[in-house]
């Protein structure tokens, strides 16, 4: 599979804070990847500069992330970000109720986004809203279109929001905890709606995700970020059934399934951005710390099929670690 | 402390129902009766863990408001050790105050931001009495260190604290009461998987070596699974399941617990067929079961009788008429067993 | 059983406390320190008037009579009377920031009461407590200051009277939203469900939470009220003569502006100074302590 989207050595900093630290990941075209990770990770931070959402008096970002047919997305100028931004790139946000404009009806913040990103008539706009509206499972669609934000609830919203992001029918979609703010079973609905979306327009999705079982399920790639490092990426299957990074090992092993009878927590938090090792970042947490962890950044490599950053992985006999 | 497995709380029959007023037109106002508890009927033993899980609607945050006084049911009694709760949390310090403490969801939020954690943890042990004026900063320290933050915590203020500390203040100020039950909406949730982790791990020790009761609110059946041996499950007013967690999560016998189930993540699983449809306004319920319109396995007897809580297991309860284990707890047991066997011994 | 014993469940190591960085406010805020040490010289002069001032406030030099400044003897000029500039804009820092500290002392504390009040009650008592709000609101503070004058009588005190009353109505409802919106908080539940009396529920969970933000008003009203009490004095109706007021100055150096353009020109900069130097006083400290500006700081 080719990548739609490569990200080669992000480096993002905030004033002297490195948020992001040389991540790099590519996209496959027509796959699904999620960035895992806790908070304070920069998983959003990822989502929020790729979408070109960040001026340059917030952040300076060093590094390219390569879009296909449409070169270095780091380099783009406002304007031509205004073409891409729903038609190549599209976002679904966490909070669906707060990204949605509260003033305006759900049928005319859909109409104006196909109208701006396809050029329809008011009527074309008007009927292929009520279309994508049904296709994302709202029921009695034309009617809703003169629904305001509030009054729909959650799961619609998001399903309302799902529906402006594919409308551009965009080349990658992001969806940020998509689903955090829902209910399981309403999780489970809006989960398949954006993957069989998705699928259906032959479309890339990279996930935002805390939640492993759920990237698992829905992912073909993860990336597990920790404070603005990529410890490990790969295959979904092949990366949280075996573990090689030490921090992947415990965030799965903090992950509560029914039956659950231990949690083995990593002790104490993420340091803070003015305290952080110099080499790798999970160094202060990590049972498996060597001395040279806090002062010597482990390069990420491929070990067994997916890619490490660790000097010390875990599941790997220790003749063969060195 | 009174003898093992004696019921600390007991709802009987409870309802709640909230009437609200909404502006029809310019001049016209209808009201509208809004039915958030429905016949509840739970016991809550001394020293057992119970979850209470539901999705938001389901009324689980009323339930704990009735525990807790601060909503009078409806209909029905809410018992605290006997007594009516509304009027067991009467007197100033009233044992009931002491016996059952509360972290909510939003611990900052119920934390004075202009009070040092020092002081918040130590206003409860003041108003108890607890122990004299100069003991207390011996206490608050031992309440922090039992909760697995550092001494230098006491001096801060919840503005300087993180999520995961912030959790661990409003436990330590809820134990600083020495209470008998633990009431806690939500604790765990919105938290990072490790502070999380972290947290449950102190909770199943703290219930654990202090002897809680624990009544915990929570959407995640994981957590319940963890931390709660007994489990009720709430849908639109209504306990629909209760028994002990892992038997109901592991063959649950209501439709609705076997969708919540399939529902929650699970590793390299597919993503679960997800149930149809939303949770339905509780104003106007037609009649008949709750979940019959959302219900996989509905059928047309599910549409005319609305099923009581009834026997499905020895130990096991569940509000259907075609239940998924066991035998039916539907209109066959319904008259034996609502009045005299108070289903749904926890 | 008591929570004492038991093993101390895995100790979780946490980082240490993180400390909000006042100290580095002055660093940080350099408009803000200038503001503060330009206010603090307007108290100290105040403070001390009678010994940096080279002449008695009210002494008529009748050979120096509207001198112009950088005069032998008078720095700042004298006035119509002779009297020296100077001396009376550091007796008249007295009287503005006197008046301005006791019109808002006087609004504050019955902002406070009504608000409390009104907040607290709800129902019919509210709604009557702020309907008098709203008319005292409806008027301009100034037009409602001459009122409140024209029935008092002029002076000092008088003026202080008038101002502080006129300032009750904003200080009243910032403080009932302010109680409104505290006692909703889940805090001041779970100190209910502890038991506790709702007296102290009030003087210990709710009283503080609506001080603070009170006292920020306060540091933002102050130049209000001096501006007001000024105002008085330069329609006539405040502070009488020869009281070195800088209000009164500025009127009385009115009519000479053309010729004597200092006699009003150095009160009214005295005035203009004091006043933005109190407004980006107020402003800092606001923006450094009120909790909802600092959200999502770190």
């Amino acid at each position: 599979m080719t990548a739609l989207l490569s990200v080669q050595n992000l480096t993002l900093h905030r004033g002297s804070r490195r948020i992001l630290d040389d991540v790099s990941f590519d996209v496959p075209k027509g796959g699904t990847l999620a960035l895992v990770g806790e908070s304070g990770a920069g998983k959003s931070t990822i989502a929020v500069a790729l979408m070109g959402l960040l001026t340059r008096a917030e952040a300076s970002v060093e590094g390219k992330a390569i879009l296909e047919d449409t070169g270095d997305l780091f380099t783009l100028r406002p304007r031509a970000w205004t073409r891409i931004r729903g038609r190549r790139l599209a976002m679904i946000f966490q909070d669906a109720g707060a990204a949605l404009d509260p003033c305006y009806t759900v049928g005319g913040q859909i109409v104006s986004t196909l109208r701006r990103n396809l050029g329809l008539s008011r009527k074309a706009a008007r009927a292929r809203a009520v279309e994508l509206l049904e296709s994302v499972g709202i029921p009695d669609a034309a009617a809703r279109l003169g629904a305001y934000p509030h009054e729909l609830s959650g799961g619609m919203q998001q399903r309302v929001m799902i529906a402006i992001a594919l409308s551009g029918n965009p080349a990658l979609l992001f969806a940020d905890e998509p689903t955090s703010a829902l209910d399981v079973t309403i999780q489970a609905q809006i989960m398949r709606l954006i993957l069989d979306e998705v699928r259906a327009h032959g479309s890339s999705c990279i996930f935002v995700l805390h939640d492993l079982a759920l990237a698992s399920q829905s992912c073909d790639e993860v990336v597990v970020l920790y404070a603005g490092q990529v410890m490990e990426a790969g295959d979904a299957k092949t990366l949280l059934s075996d573990p090689r990074h030490p921090y992947t090992a415990l965030l799965k092993s903090c992950v509560l399934e029914i039956g659950t009878a231990e949690l083995t927590p990593p002790e104490g938090s993420v340091p803070s951005y003015d305290a952080m090792p110099a080499g790798c970042r999970f160094a202060t947490r990590c049972p498996n710390a060597l001395p040279r962890c806090a002062g010597e950044k482990p390069p990420l490599v491929p070990r067994d099929g997916r890619n490490v950053a660790c000097w010390n992985p875990v599941g790997v006999p220790k003749a063969e670690a060195a | 402390m009174s003898e093992e497995g004696a019921p600390i709380f007991e709802l009987l029959d409870v309802e709640k129902i909230f009437t609200i007023t909404r502006a029809t037109g310019p001049l016209k106002r209808e009201t509208l009766r809004l039915p958030a508890l429905d016949g509840v009927r739970l016991r809550i033993k001394q020293n057992t863990s119970l979850a209470l899980v539901g999705e938001s609607g389901s009324g689980k945050s009323t339930l704990v408001r009735i525990l807790l006084g601060l909503n009078e049911p409806s209909n029905g009694q809410a018992l605290f050790r006997g007594r009516p709760i509304v009027e067991a949390r009467k007197g100033l310090r009233a044992p009931f105050h002491r016996d059952v403490a509360m972290i909510y969801q939003d611990a900052r939020g119920s934390l004075n931001p202009r009070m040092s954690v020092e002081a918040l943890i130590a206003e409860p042990i003041r108003h108890f009495r607890l122990c004299a004026e100069k003991e207390i900063p011996a206490r608050v320290a031992a309440l922090l260190a039992r909760v697995g933050l550092p001494a230098d915590v006491a001096k801060a203020y919840p503005a300087g604290l993180s999520g995961g500390q912030v959790r661990r203040v409003a436990i330590a100020r809820a134990l600083a009461s020495e209470p008998s039950v633990l009431v806690a909406d939500e604790a765990v949730s919105g938290l990072d998987v490790s502070t999380q982790a972290q947290l449950l791990n102190l909770l199943a020790d703290l219930k654990r070596t202090m002897g809680l009761t624990l009544v915990f609110i929570t959407h995640d059946l994981g957590v319940a699974s963890y931390l709660c041996q007994e489990i009720a499950v709430l849908y639109l007013g209504r306990i629909v399941e209760t028994g002990p967690t892992n038997d109901v999560l592991n063959a649950p016998a209501h439709p609705y617990s076997a969708a919540l189930r399939r529902a929650a993540p699970a590793f390299f699983e597919p993503i679960a067929e997800p149930l149809p449809g939303e949770i339905p306004s509780p104003v106007n319920l037609p009649p008949g079961c709750r979940f019959a319109g959302r219900c996989p396995r509905r059928q047309d007897d599910c549409l005319a009788l609305d099923p009581p809580l009834g026997r499905v297991l020895p130990g096991r309860h569940a509000a259907c008429i075609h239940p998924l284990t066991g035998s039916p707890g539907g209109p066959a047991e319904r008259g034996d067993a609502a009045p005299s066997n108070p289903d749904a011994v926890l | 059983m008591t929570l004492l014993d038991g093993a101390t469940p895995a100790p979780a190591t946490v980082p240490p406390v993180r400390r909000r960085r006042r100290l580095t406010m002055f660093v940080r805020r350099p408009f803000f320190t200038l503001a503060l040490l330009v206010a603090a010289g307007f108290v100290v002069s105040a403070a001390f008037a009678p010994v940096f001032a080279p002449w008695d406030p009210t002494y008529q030099d009748i050979g120096a009579m509207m001198a112009p400044p950088a005069t032998a003897g008078h720095l700042l000029g004298t006035d119509s009377y002779g009297q020296d500039i100077l001396s009376r804009i550091l007796f008249g820092a007295r009287y503005a920031l006197g008046i301005g500290l006791g019109a808002v002392a006087i609004g504050a504390l019955g902002g406070l009461v009504l608000g409390m009040a009104a907040g607290l009650a709800g129902g019919r008592t509210e709604w009557v407590l702020m309907r008098i709000v709203d008319s005292i609101l409806a008027l301009p503070s100034l037009i409602l200051a001459v009122a409140f004058i024209a029935i008092l009588g002029q002076g000092v005190d008088k003026v202080i009277y008038a101002v502080g009353v006129a300032l009750i109505g904003p200080f009243a409802r910032t403080v009932r939203a302010d109680v409104m919106q505290v006692r909703a908080q889940l805090f001041v539940e779970a100190a209910g469900l502890m038991g506790l009396a709702w007296l102290t529920v009030v003087w210990r969970h709710i009283l503080p939470n609506v001080v603070y933000p009170l006292a920020v008003q306060v540091t933002i009203r102050i130049s209000e009220a001096i501006l007001v009490s000024s105002s008085l004095s330069f329609l006539g109706i405040g502070v009488t003569p020869p009281t070195p007021d800088w209000g009164l100055m500025i009127s009385e150096g009115r009519a000479f502006v053309s010729f004597a353009p200092w006699m009003a020109g150095m009160p009214g900069a005295a005035l203009a100074i004091l006043l933005i130097a109190l407004s980006i006083v107020g402003d800092g400290i606001r923006e450094e302590f009120d909790p909802k500006m600092q959200r999502g700081g770190s």
